[in-house]
């Protein structure tokens, strides 16, 4: 990660246009943070891609001054992956709510976990679908009602925290998007991180979720900071995350330092960013293909 | 296509585990090392162990692209290889066996029967030694010296050390001296050709095109008959700095291709036709977000799982109709090994140059098939050309990632860069990337953002070259075929020719863009025009009636499984000469 001597703020992360999100949409917290962050990192606008996928919150991109890439629904986790790959010195930013990352991206989610390629991915869960007007999501709870369970939810909720500490992510929180300050400090903790890194933010739909509203956040959460919670204990971790009633946790759950995708991968060992190495090959590599096939 | 004045093939039939591959190799290597040319066929079923394999090695002092249509030598290394292909042989063949173990049929056809009784021959009880032994027998049987085996033997089982390389020369060496004793060898000895060729698949030359193309980002999902191309890049990936991912699934493949490829390497994925049915919507999204990137179907038999290891021609459709939408991708179907091979370069030129997606159509019988081939003809250094792409930072402010220019070709800038940082979306966007959703839906930006895209492939045609005819002019009979079939079309064309039916044949490899003018200018002036196609519904002919308004007088079409052989396609001629039919489907004598 490149720093630089020019001090910049979260204002020159702001994005050629203005979220168009209902106003009390817990995402202009996230982009908030998000900006907060990075400028504190002391990162500049071209060495960071933020890429998203499909839905309310997948329009992040647009509204962050980055490369950036809004792709196909639930594909962003892929797409960052192969971005990663191609120029590892970027820090990468992966955007996208519940259901393109829970639902439809759930198999990308499962194996970048376990791949701990070392991306950021901050999910904004509202536990229902936004842009298609409110159905059910994967987090949506058990008995909610919307538009698609009319009579209410009858499935058992994913868990993001104990899927992504399952299935090998090795930074593991939560953070809810009304408390800036504190997802400020969880993203620059993400970021910093060699892995996958990944943040579930309830970021409340104030226009279709009315069960999970920001007052119903204010009231249970409980960070786990402020509980001495020894982030290297996996299982103490996945019992906190469970719990969804008087208290929800949020901060940091889980974290280790199994090496990233990168640092295991031999091709990325020197040369720098695939992306800008030369391309074609010398004589000796042909001359090796060539032998192969005599 | 073969026809020189040594043409001989051999056929090895056995059951999946019985070691089929290692004779193969070994005879393939005798022969290329000889500097004559050779092509593989095996046909083979969906399985580890068991089912019957057979596997056809053509050999020819010119070279040849396909495995013909007769055999002259069967090494049977089962019972049902003896039951299944006895009935191909005729006068003048030779039948290979391991006669403790394997009875020939009582009907007599004329084949020499030449049973090895293996046992006898060895203490071994090494169940692989009768392979070895009838190597031995059909070296003797083709006039091959026994040093040569001996060589290639030494060769193949040096890495198992001294005693296994010793074991193997003995039990050859007592198959070849019974052969010498007890048989009669064939009348034409191989000659001796020029330098010494390499041996290839169709898979190992799309993936050694596409590194030389500069491919520095390769994912796949393991699936016949394309996993060959994953084989070859996992092999060579740390010595030439390619990153290669085996991901999830198919749409994690071309997802990261897309990743990587707007990222600034080249990218490249294969599959057969489901996964290339799971990475479609990807397709799209490279058109959307003009990302230059590379997607390899070999095609299998189909619908769905279909047979996992036939061959057919059924996806051209799929390719055409690939996601959703409204947009022009790059689609061309290489006619051969080397061309394969050509094409990768080629095809990523394009893709930078234009900023699309592209989409090589192969199959399971040039992909899977091995054939020999000058290593000279093999340029590892070709063209490569990134088009308009930006790998300089500068403090340009104002950067239009998708600017609304003459030719359609907006500047791309590898991200990283400082002065270029811009958005790509899978949303219509404008110019400057801004979503056209965010803007109340601007129709007028919308239409210019269509039309900007679809401009691009005005002027492509011209970056390509049109199919040629080939063959006496003013013949007869046109024979059309499109992608792998080449060879197979050029060798029964010669036949024809010799049979005194004057034919000649067009092969067509890029499907879009389509040299519609081209062909239609060659094609009215044919007499009778008929489409050569592996699949049951045309799917070329369809095509090619879209585009050009072209209807073919008849039609020879294959959709068994089993590749063409050049006698099927002068048998279809024939019988539309004679009038009997417009549409000839062939009968496949050799069932696997």
């Amino acid at each position: 990660m490149a720093t630089t001597a020019i001090n910049l703020t979260p204002r020159d992360f702001k994005g050629k246009s203005d979220p168009d999100w209902c106003p009390g949409c817990g995402d202009f917290g996230v982009l908030a943070a998000l900006q907060r962050a990075v400028a504190g990192l002391g990162l500049r606008p071209h060495e960071i891609m933020a890429i998203s996928g499909i839905g309310c919150s997948s329009n992040l991109p647009g509204y962050f001054n980055a490369y950036g890439m809004h792709t196909l629904h639930g594909r962003s986790l892929a797409v960052a992956t192969g971005a990663k790959m191609a120029n590892h010195e970027m820090t990468v930013i992966v955007t996208g709510g519940d259901g393109d990352g829970y639902g439809i991206g759930g198999n990308h989610f499962t194996h970048t976990a376990r791949r701990n390629t070392d991306l950021t991915y901050i999910v904004m869960n509202n536990q229902i679908y936004g842009l298609t007007t409110g159905q059910v999501s994967p987090t949506s709870s058990l008995g909610m009602t919307t538009k698609s369970t009319p009579f209410g939810n009858v499935e058992q909720p994913i868990n993001p925290i104990t899927s992504a500490i399952m299935n090998g992510a090795t930074f593991v929180a939560r953070a809810y998007s009304g408390d800036v300050v504190h997802l400020t400090n969880l993203i620059q903790q993400g970021i910093r991180h060699k892995g996958f890194a990944i943040i579930d933010v309830f970021s409340p739909c104030v226009t279709f979720n009315l069960d999970n509203t920001h007052d119903f956040f204010k009231e249970r959460i409980k960070k786990l900071e402020d509980d001495n919670h020894d982030t290297s204990d996996w299982k103490t971790a996945c019992e906190k995350a469970m719990l969804f009633g008087d208290t929800i946790y949020t901060g940091l759950f889980f974290e280790s330092n199994r090496p990233s995708l990168e640092d295991v991968e031999p091709v990325l060992k020197t040369g720098g960013a695939l992306s800008m190495r030369e391309l074609g090959l010398d004589k000796e590599q042909a001359k090796k293909i060539i032998d192969r096939i005599m | 296509m073969g026809l020189g004045t040594y043409d001989f093939a051999l056929a090895i039939g056995g059951e999946a585990g019985q070691g089929i591959a290692t004779p193969g190799d070994i005879l393939a290597r005798i022969i290329v090392r000889r500097g004559l040319h050779l092509s593989t066929y095996n046909s083979y079923q969906s399985i580890v162990r068991g089912g019957h394999i057979f596997l056809t090695m053509r050999i020819s002092d010119v070279e040849v692209q396909n495995h013909g249509d007769k055999l002259d030598l069967l090494i049977c290394l089962n019972q049902d290889t003896m039951n299944r292909h006895q009935r191909l042989m005729g006068p003048g063949t030779r039948i290979v066996y391991n006669s403790d173990l394997i009875k020939p049929g009582t009907e007599d056809n004329g084949a020499d029967l030449c049973g090895l009784p293996v046992s006898e021959l060895t203490d071994s009880r090494n169940r692989l030694v009768q392979n070895t032994i009838a190597m031995g027998a059909s070296a003797s049987l083709m006039g091959i010296d026994f040093a040569v085996l001996e060589e290639s033997l030494a060769h193949r089982f040096q890495r198992q050390g001294q005693a296994m390389v010793d074991q193997n020369i003995s039990v050859a060496k007592a198959g070849y001296d019974y052969s010498q004793e007890h048989f009669k060898p064939f009348e034409q000895s191989p000659p001796t050709g020029g330098k010494p060729l390499a041996v290839w698949s169709g898979n190992e030359a799309l993936a050694m095109g596409g590194a030389a193309a500069g491919v520095k980002f390769y994912a796949a999902y393991p699936m016949s008959p394309a996993t060959g191309v994953l084989h070859w890049m996992a092999a060579n990936a740390r010595n030439l700095g390619i990153m290669v991912r085996q991901v999830e699934d198919e749409i994690g493949v071309a997802n990261m291709v897309l990743g990587a490829g707007q990222a600034g390497t080249r990218s490249l994925c294969a599959t057969s036709g489901g996964g290339f049915a799971l990475m479609t919507e990807a397709v799209g999204a490279a058109a959307m977000m003009e990302i230059p990137c590379v997607f390899i179907d070999v095609q299998r038999a189909g619908p769905s799982t279909g047979v996992p290891t036939k061959t057919e021609q059924g996806d051209l459709w799929q390719a055409l109709g690939a996601s959703q939408g409204d947009f022009e991708r790059i689609i061309v179907a290489p006619t051969d090994c080397l061309d394969a091979f050509n094409t990768m370069a080629e095809v990523f030129n394009l893709t930078d140059k234009y900023q699309c997606p592209a989409i090589v159509i192969s199959d399971l019988y040039i992909s899977e098939g091995r054939f020999s081939v000058d290593p000279d003809k093999i340029n590892m250094h070709p063209k490569i050309d990134r088009g308009a792409l930006i790998t300089e930072s500068s403090d340009t402010e104002g950067f239009l990632r998708y600017k609304d220019t003459e030719s359609g070709i907006s500047p791309r800038a590898l991200p990283g860069l400082e002065g270029y940082v811009h958005l790509a979306a899978t949303d219509e966007h404008d110019e400057d990337s801004t979503l056209l959703s965010d803007e109340f839906t601007n129709p007028h930006k919308r239409r210019a953002m269509v039309e900007k895209r679809a401009r691009k492939f005005d002027t492509i045609l011209a970056d390509i070259a049109p199919p040629v005819l080939e063959g006496p002019a003013n013949a007869d009979v046109t024979l059309i075929g499109w992608g792998s079939t080449l060879d197979i079309i050029a060798e029964a064309a010669a036949a024809l020719n010799a049979a005194g039916t004057s034919t000649n044949y067009l092969q067509i490899k890029w499907m879009v863009p389509f040299h519609g003018a081209q062909i239609m200018e060659i094609l009215t002036k044919a007499k009778r025009t008929i489409i050569v196609e592996n699949n049951f519904s045309g799917q070329f002919a369809r095509y090619m009636r879209s585009e050009t308004g072209f209807s073919a007088n008849g039609h020879i079409r294959k959709y068994d499984g089993e590749p063409f052989m050049p006698h099927h396609i002068v048998d279809g001629v024939k019988a539309q000469v004679s009038g009997e039919t417009d549409k000839y489907i062939p009968y496949q004598e050799i069932t696997v």
